[in-house]
């Protein structure tokens, strides 16, 4: 469990995090998300007392980080994936990190087998791939058993076999009833990993719920229906008080009930149904929709000016 | 349009590439996918000239690259994000890159302002977060307006607004009817980006098909149906009958029935004949993640193992078993690949089969020891992970038959980065 | 967590990167080479000098002359191991792994230092010995008044310079900055300031000019330091004191960078 109360961090002028209050829970996986810049990796490196907060404090299964005694046994990190260094053979950065809190010699074996780079471990880490250095970097979070994880941008350069891996590990880690808490900008990667969702924007806390809650708050959800009786559908459903689009192919789009409920509908009514699916925005949807509405963001990134007009490109030079 | 004629690439004795021969395109966005090690980056750099196929060539509208006339007009790329001095500032930088093929120093702003840098333009590039550098990068594959653009990763570092934005822009591109070849290991990205794929593994081809097709061919597409959950016995009806007719009903973990083997105009009829009230049916498609690693699975590089812990725990005397995990706990992932070499039916894609083993506490796809149906591997026991010597031609639907994995050992050459070999 | 623990583990780390190699073995070859061939080219020049040059003519100093290249090499090893640390994100792993900021600083300290003292102990006396075999009939023996406190004190000497390095790179982190500075100070502004009579009170007080002072036997006939051979060495030790404490209070309260 990693509890953040108050947690405040300003670099002179600058805020970088506002009072973040919440708590990581066992048991399950927790994903932190916010735009660049909206503090999340300073939050993180105040988590493992790297950063010094200005005010708030953070607990690590109720204890200050710097009073854990051997603290990688306690909650083990993946920060960055070049915390390495590049003459060093993956094997001795695992050692050098297990004899620092007593953790045996044999742990360091295992843990690069976990990843798969038994058959480099004596290799420099200079000739590693973004990938395997990443792969390192989960080694060393492992490395102490410890009940807390935290990843930072875990999925950054590994291939499709080792993103399915590292998901798989993060749901295997959390189900143990360890706490998962990982940071990722991949919405679509996020979905399918994180039961909960931390979100902040600006320093702040923007949301703190379920994923299921989340994408339903922040997006419209409606249910797909596809039937041959389609005109008496339509009645059917007007005769409800339920309105209904046409979405294009044929099949209608129900905006405010539940799937249950139209199925209950249709057979009251005796109506065939070819299709009664209920349609949820995706988590990226959603978190656009959230963070569109936190004022400052947009001022923040680059990304927030309009690309002129597609025609203007090249043109302009191309006939001047 | 790119066209790859019986391109190959060897590096001394290992084949980097093999006998690829694919088209690339105009006005669709063509995925370029494969496992760390499969050949993407080499062919990448084939197609710009960078290194010189071993046999086979690469051209570009009907040209090699080399001898493609006014190429940087003509072609874009983003290659490797870093590949920038530090010292200078992003706008000198692109203004170099404009002034070695002759684009007017105005068309540096404009691309500054489409990938948003224009505010830090004049900053050292030193200070660039990997986002930013990726964003340059893109700058300098628009700066020629060409027709056809490769990008080799682009979301990575990306922000969720810049993930977005480079979607949008390729789809665009793709649009404007030019030609966009982008490789990603992203495959939840590629299936929202791409309209067409090509696959690759230990430098062969896989595929070339379109999106829909690949994840149609290489898995199962299945309906959801969901009944009132108040009445369990309806349930019980509707798993009975479709069975009855053919169908094939797995349990999901909500309580709702997953069923392959029938259409769902088909279904509905069942419920109806049966008396079933339907609270959801709805049609899904397998995701692109899952049909790809059904066909890759013989070639990938690396392979993770189970964790064993054995270095944290009391040594066990001799002939204890170790604590085997929950089946069930161990791994909660939506699927777990059968691998091929254990027959079975490799299409259909069970979720939480039951009584499936864990493939151990950090379970890892295709580890040998954790075939679904096999007991709960022994840590003790556990086989070095090996590249399944898998016959692909188990995915008789990949249309492309695979031809044999090359003889060159996984281990060869890990130390190297896919990029440097 | 022991103290134990984290020296061992600094250990691991200052034994498995190949700076650690490169940079002592410069240390001992500079040192060893360049003093022998300043004692040979001595012992030419020993003929032809003035009769009040021959009076203050210290063998033991001279063998020692080696040290004033070697100990550069001595520099970049004690920033490297600091730094590294720094330059490469190590940094957040350690202090992940040892939140003790004090523990992590003085046993990385202690663990270098050690290495460093025994190389320099060695390398102060095999430079001796083998200086004094060029120097043939002009030599000076061990047991000499005062030459035996030059040797060990050379091996100090050598050992401190790393030390206050170490200091110095851990309070300005980045090695390119650190050599930066380092460099030109010992190599030429210590010079330059000892030399020139202006600044000649002030340079006598550098941790270099102060702490070298300990490899002289013989005293120049002018010579009019205020501070003898021990004394010379304390004011270097008071120099990597503080390079040291600045180190650590910068660690402490500072973010890991």
């Amino acid at each position: 469990m990693i509890e953040l109360e108050g947690l405040t961090k300003r670099y002179g002028e600058k805020v970088a995090v506002k009072d973040l209050t919440f708590t990581v829970r066992p048991g399950i996986i927790t994903g932190f998300l916010g735009p660049n810049g909206a503090g999340k990796s300073t939050t993180m490196r105040m988590i493992l007392g790297l950063d010094h907060p200005t005010a708030g404090d953070v607990r690590i299964d109720g204890t200050r980080y710097d009073r854990l005694k051997d603290p990688l046994t306690c909650i083990g990190a993946l920060l960055e994936a070049k915390g390495v260094h590049p003459g060093r053979s993956a094997y001795n950065h695992l050692l050098c990190l297990a004899q620092s809190n007593g953790i045996p010699r044999q742990r360091v074996h295992e843990v690069l087998d976990t990843v798969g780079l038994t058959a480099v471990a004596r290799k420099k880490a200079k000739g590693f791939s973004l990938g395997m250095g990443q792969r390192l970097g989960i080694a060393a979070a492992l490395l102490g058993d410890p009940r807390i994880l935290m990843f930072d941008e875990p999925v950054n350069g590994l291939d499709p076999e080792g993103i399915h891996w590292i998901r798989t590990l993060m749901k295997s880690l959390a189900a143990q009833g360890r706490t998962v808490f990982v940071s990722s900008h991949l919405m679509s990667e996020m979905a399918l990993t994180a039961d909960h969702l931390v979100v902040i924007g600006q320093g702040r806390l923007l949301a703190d719920t379920s994923m299921a809650e989340f994408i339903e708050r922040n997006s419209r959800s409606y249910v797909r229906v596809r039937s041959p009786q389609r005109e008496r559908l339509l009645d059917a459903l007007r005769q409800a008080g339920v309105t209904a689009v046409e979405s294009g192919d044929g099949a209608l789009e129900v905006d405010g009930s539940k799937a249950e409920y139209i199925g209950e509908l249709a057979a009251r009514q005796q109506l065939v149904l070819h299709e009664l699916s209920p349609q949820q925005a995706s988590l990226e949807e959603a978190f656009m929709r959230l963070t569109a509405e936190s004022v400052e963001y947009h001022a923040h990134t680059g990304t927030g000016t309009p690309a002129p007009p597609r025609q203007q490109w090249g043109e302009s030079w191309k006939k001047g | 349009m790119i066209e790859a004629v019986g391109l190959t690439k060897r590096y001394g004795d290992k084949t980097a590439v093999y006998n690829l021969s694919f088209q690339v395109r105009p006005g669709a966005v063509t995925g370029f996918l494969g496992p760390n090690g499969s050949g993407k980056s080499t062919t990448m750099r084939m197609i710009l000239g960078l290194d010189n196929p071993t046999a086979g060539q690469v051209t570009i509208g009907g040209y090699p690259y080399r001898r493609l006339p006014n190429a940087p007009r003509q072609v874009g790329a983003l290659l490797d994000a870093k590949a920038v001095h530090g010292g200078r500032s992003a706008r000198n930088h692109l203004l170099s890159l404009a002034q070695l093929s002759g684009i007017p120093a105005r068309r540096v702003d404009e691309v500054l302002g489409v990938v948003g840098l224009h505010e830090v333009a004049r900053r050292r590039s030193k200070g660039f977060s990997l986002g930013m550098g990726q964003r340059l990068g893109i700058a300098a594959a628009l700066l020629g307006d060409p027709q056809v653009l490769l990008f080799d990763e682009p979301v990575n570092g990306l922000d969720p607004e810049g993930i977005l934005w480079v979607r949008n822009l390729m789809k665009a591109l793709a649009a404007e009817g030019r030609t966009v070849f982008v490789s990603s290991h992203l495959m939840s990205e590629m299936a929202l980006t791409a309209d067409h794929l090509i696959v690759i593994g230990r430098g062969q081809l896989l595929a070339d098909m379109s999106v829909t097709d690949f994840i149609s061919a290489n898995s199962a597409d299945f309906a959801r149906v969901r009944t009132p959950d108040t009445e369990p016995q309806q349930r019980e009806k509707l798993s009975a009958a479709i069975t009855e007719a053919g169908g094939h009903v797995l349990p999901e973990q909500d309580g709702a029935l997953r069923v392959t083997g029938l259409a769902l105009p088909r279904i509905s009829d069942i419920a109806h004949d049966s008396d079933v009230r339907l609270w959801e049916l709805s049609p899904h498609q397998a995701s692109l993640e899952e049909a790809y690693m059904r066909m890759t699975q013989g070639a990938v590089d690396y392979r993770s193992t189970t964790d064993q812990k054995a270095g944290l725990q009391q040594p066990l005397p001799p002939g204890a078993q170790p604590p085997v995990p929950v089946p069930g706990q161990g791994q909660p992932g939506w699927y777990a690949p059968p691998p091929p070499q254990q027959g079975g039916q490799p299409f259909a894609a069970p979720q939480g089969v039951p009584g499936q083993a864990p493939a151990g506490p950090y379970g890892a796809p295709g580890a040998p020891g954790a075939a679904p149906g096999a007991p709960a591997p022994n840590p003790y026991a556990q086989p070095a992970p090996q590249a399944p010597q898998a016959p692909p031609a188990q995915a008789p639907a990949a249309p492309p038959a695979v031809p044999a994995a090359p003889p060159t050992a996984p281990a060869a050459d890990l130390t190297k980065p896919e990029d440097a070999r | 967590m022991a103290a134990t623990q984290v020296v061992r583990s600094e250990w691991t780390k200052i034994r498995s990167v190949a700076s650690t190699v490169w940079t002592l073995s410069l240390a001992v070859v500079v040192t060893i080479a360049l003093g022998m061939l300043i004692s040979a080219l001595s012992k030419n020049e020993f003929e032809t000098m003035s009769a009040r040059d021959r009076l203050s003519f210290d063998p033991t100093f001279i063998s020692f002359a080696g040290m004033s290249l070697g100990q550069l090499a001595m520099i970049v090893f004690g920033v490297l191991v600091v730094s590294n640390e720094y330059s490469t994100g190590m940094i957040r792993a350690s202090l992940a792994a040892v939140p003790r900021r004090g523990t992590f600083l003085l046993s990385k300290l202690a663990v270098a230092t050690a290495l460093a003292l025994v190389v320099s102990m060695a390398t102060s006396f095999a430079t001796f010995f083998l200086g004094q075999a060029m120097l043939g009939e002009h030599k000076a023996s061990l047991g000499d008044d005062g030459v035996l406190r030059a040797v060990i004190g050379g091996g100090l000497y050598m050992t401190l310079i790393a030390l206050f390095s170490m200091g110095v790179a851990a309070m300005l982190r980045s090695p390119m900055l650190s050599l930066g500075i380092l460099m030109p100070f010992f190599f030429l502004i210590s010079n330059i300031l000892g030399n020139v009579d202006a600044t000649k009170k002030v340079g006598q007080f550098l941790p270099d000019q102060a702490g070298s002072r300990i490899m002289q036997v013989v005293t120049p006939l002018d010579d009019d330091t205020p501070y003898g051979p021990w004394g010379g060495l304390g004011i270097m030790a008071l120099w990597v004191i503080a390079a040291v404490v600045g180190g650590y209070v910068l660690l402490k309260r500072r973010d890991a960078q």
